[in-house]
């Protein structure tokens, strides 16, 4: 056995590594968050009405709303299992920054929440009747945004982590950040549908994508050393 | 640079600075609102084109001011308190944040009642008051996540980071907000928007903005003493202070 | 309050000053003052409730005291936490394991994230040392607290932390775990490490005066 100095890339990849190893071996936290997706985006045309004119119209409302919902519930798993077995107080304590561990959980969290909610979007907008010209528009939305949920999903649960019942609170403290994604994901979809360029919409997506990429781990980082206390 | 700040890191000092202040702030904004108040209701001419619907400017502009200054303190207080070690500043979340939130909630209730006259709606989504709308949520889940800790000092630096986070969202969020709604601007053209004013509108609107200011002021110093007293409620000059009120009550009492 | 003095003359290993420490507006400790040098076993002691485990989570780091700082090698650990954490281990009440991994990936991602590359053979050895042969490709959730505890416990044969922090080290281990753990930590302060620790068991391997405590007395109204 040897001591090394681990590069970032190494204690990026342990850490992905074994988050994604617990996921799989507890695959009801893929399932249902995506069932959940389904379900809520289905119970739309019951509660609205079947009409194809308006589900169309109202359709990239509807699956972004769904995926902030989803995200949200999904949210919860990043941090509260080792918060509860003590692992996470070991890995803040381990002489590893702290912004990477935290950056390999959340893209191991977005690997497995975002990434089905993305591949099973088009068929989901085919039930809504999503305008033929908007599904570039939703992919690309999804996949530049999804990131963001988690990024700034995971700041409202570090805070959370310790609290008794703070799932309830998490939405309260997540979803006013999660606005400017909605509007500029809806309205590059509602741009696409009429033919028009949609590259300023994205760019601003992507600029929030790097924005929290950069930010939202050392926001992370101290919210979890305040939780841990 | 700063060094005249750091007597005031001491919770004492800072209790009995605040102490000193408020006789002040109460005079002050008690003269100028009351002035203010009056004039604005009163006295100012009437808008040539709203009336004296308009009349209600000279409380909604303070207040949405206000409620967005007051985050914006907040979240400075949070830097201080996160880079610095400012240990005073953990308190000012508990202070603020309600009084924040009292204050949008006023912009709110009065855009909707200047609202009805104008546009026959009690809510109209412009930008303005979705903006406000969202910040009454940023406010609440700070207050919220505030009180959801037991102990007060984790409680007051997880709020600040959430303030923090928060502020930095805040424009993001107003500008992608006025972009919504300029993509979805109805038939009727809505607008919050300060009218150019006349000279007699400008004096009693200053002194209902500096009027409600210095009032605003005068609630944080008050509520900030009684965050320290809470704060460092082992210590023997709070327990003193507490022992010397009770006592002076009793006497009082007694008489 | 007992202030534990050093004789020695150089900088102490971990260090504290004028700790304070508040827990649901209780004064738990007020002023604590702390020397530990290399070489030094430490035992946290008081009655229940009186702010050990809270004590020892100030000095590693996890809890911000009220008032007060704690200094690794005559700096703050605020200022040099990465080399503060590279020389510290801490096991605390909750053991760190993961139900979902078994044995051998929670020894070896525990390892691995304090810097220990490792191979299977590696593991394997070092889960002997806790008498875990056997189990290594056991899933966690199908062990009990004990055998948690000994997959956190393992990390001590191990480690080049010079600072270790035992929160109750002792809790379900038998008495030949006890006296291995013992002699482990014998090993450790003749290295020029320190162990500082909680217990409810005497330390039988040691002499009393070997021993520095520092006593905790708050006491329930």
């Amino acid at each position: 056995m040897s001591i090394a100095n681990l590069s970032y890339r190494a204690v990026f990849s342990l850490v992905l590594k074994r988050d994604l190893t617990i996921a799989m071996r507890h695959k009801d936290d893929i399932i249902n968050p995506l069932l959940f997706f389904v379900i809520v985006i289905t119970l739309f045309p019951l509660g609205i009405g079947p009409e194809a004119q308006t589900l169309s119209r109202i359709a990239p409302g509807i699956i972004w709303v769904a995926a902030l919902l989803s995200t949200l519930l999904s949210l919860d798993r990043l941090f509260k299992s080792d918060h509860d077995d003590g692992s996470l107080e070991q890995m803040l304590l381990s002489p590893q920054p702290v912004f990477i561990l935290v950056l390999a959980k959340i893209v191991a969290h977005w690997l497995i929440t975002g990434l089905p909610l993305i591949l099973i979007a088009p068929l989901l907008a085919v039930l809504l009747h999503l305008n033929e010209q908007s599904y570039g528009a939703l992919m690309l939305t999804l996949l530049l945004g999804t990131p963001v949920l988690s990024l700034l999903g995971a700041i409202g649960v570090a805070l959370t982590v310790g609290i008794k019942k703070g799932g309830v609170l998490l939405s309260l403290l997540v979803l006013p950040l999660y606005i400017p994604v909605l509007i500029f994901a809806t309205s590059a979809i509602d741009t696409a549908a009429l033919g028009l360029p949609y590259s300023g919409q994205l760019a601003i997506i992507a600029a929030l994508f790097f924005g929290s990429l950069t930010l939202a781990p050392f926001a992370v980082g101290a919210a979890l050393k305040v939780s841990t206390n | 640079m700063w060094k005249w700040l750091h007597p005031y890191a001491n919770p004492e000092v800072s209790y009995h600075f605040c102490g000193k202040l408020i006789p002040w702030l109460s005079a002050l904004s008690l003269l100028l609102l009351s002035t203010g108040i009056v004039w604005a209701l009163a006295f100012a001419p009437a808008d040539y084109q709203q009336g004296d619907s308009f009349r209600i400017f000279y409380i909604h502009v303070p207040a949405a001011s206000l409620s967005m200054g007051i985050y914006f303190g907040m979240a400075i207080a949070a830097f201080t308190s996160l880079v610095w070690q400012f240990k005073l500043a953990d308190a000012s979340a508990a202070a603020m944040a309600p009084v924040g939130a009292t204050f949008t909630a006023i912009a709110l209730i009065t855009g909707a009642a200047w609202g009805k006259p104008m546009w026959g709606t009690w809510w109209i989504w412009d930008a303005r008051l979705t903006s406000e709308l969202i910040l009454l949520f940023l406010y609440l889940g700070v207050i919220a996540l505030h009180s959801a800790f037991e102990d007060k000092a984790l409680a007051g630096k997880a709020a600040g980071i959430l303030t923090l986070v928060g502020s930095i969202n805040l424009p993001i969020i107003k500008y992608s907000v006025e972009w919504w709604n300029t993509l979805h601007q109805g038939s009727t053209v809505s607008k919050l928007g300060k009218p150019s004013m006349s000279v007699d509108m400008l004096w009693p609107f200053l002194f209902c903005f500096l009027g409600f200011a210095l009032l605003v002021g005068l609630i944080i110093c008050i509520r900030f003493r009684s965050e320290i007293l809470t704060r460092n409620s082992v210590r023997p000059w709070v327990k003193s202070l507490v022992a010397e009120h009770t006592s002076s009550s009793k006497v009082a009492e007694n008489k | 309050m007992p202030v534990n003095q050093s004789t020695s003359q150089s900088t102490p290993l971990i260090s504290a000053t004028s700790l304070t420490c508040i827990r649901e507006d209780r004064l738990l400790f007020d002023q604590l003052n702390i020397e530990i040098n290399a070489g030094d076993i430490v035992q946290v002691e008081g009655p229940n409730g009186s702010g050990k485990t809270s004590l020892l989570r100030i000095l590693a780091g996890l809890s911000q005291p009220f008032e007060g700082e704690v200094f690794f090698s005559g700096q703050s650990i605020n200022q040099s936490q990465e080399e503060f954490h590279q020389n510290l281990l801490y096991l605390g009440h909750l053991p760190g394991v993961k139900g979902e991994m078994n044995a051998q990936e929670n020894l070896s991602f525990n390892l691995a994230l304090h810097g220990f590359v490792n191979d299977s053979t590696d593991i394997t050895k070092t889960l002997a040392k806790v008498n875990l042969t056997g189990f290594e490709d056991s899933l966690a959730s199908h062990l009990s607290a004990g055998q948690h505890r000994r997959i956190s416990l393992a990390r001590l044969y191990k480690s080049n932390a010079r600072i270790w922090i035992l929160d109750e080290p002792f809790t379900a281990i038998d008495k030949q775990g006890v006296h291995g753990l013992e002699q482990l930590f014998k090993a450790h302060i003749n290295q020029g490490g320190c162990v500082i620790l909680t217990t409810h068991q005497d330390l039988l391997t040691f002499e009393p005066s070997q021993i520095k405590k520092i006593t905790l007395d708050y006491v329930f109204e």
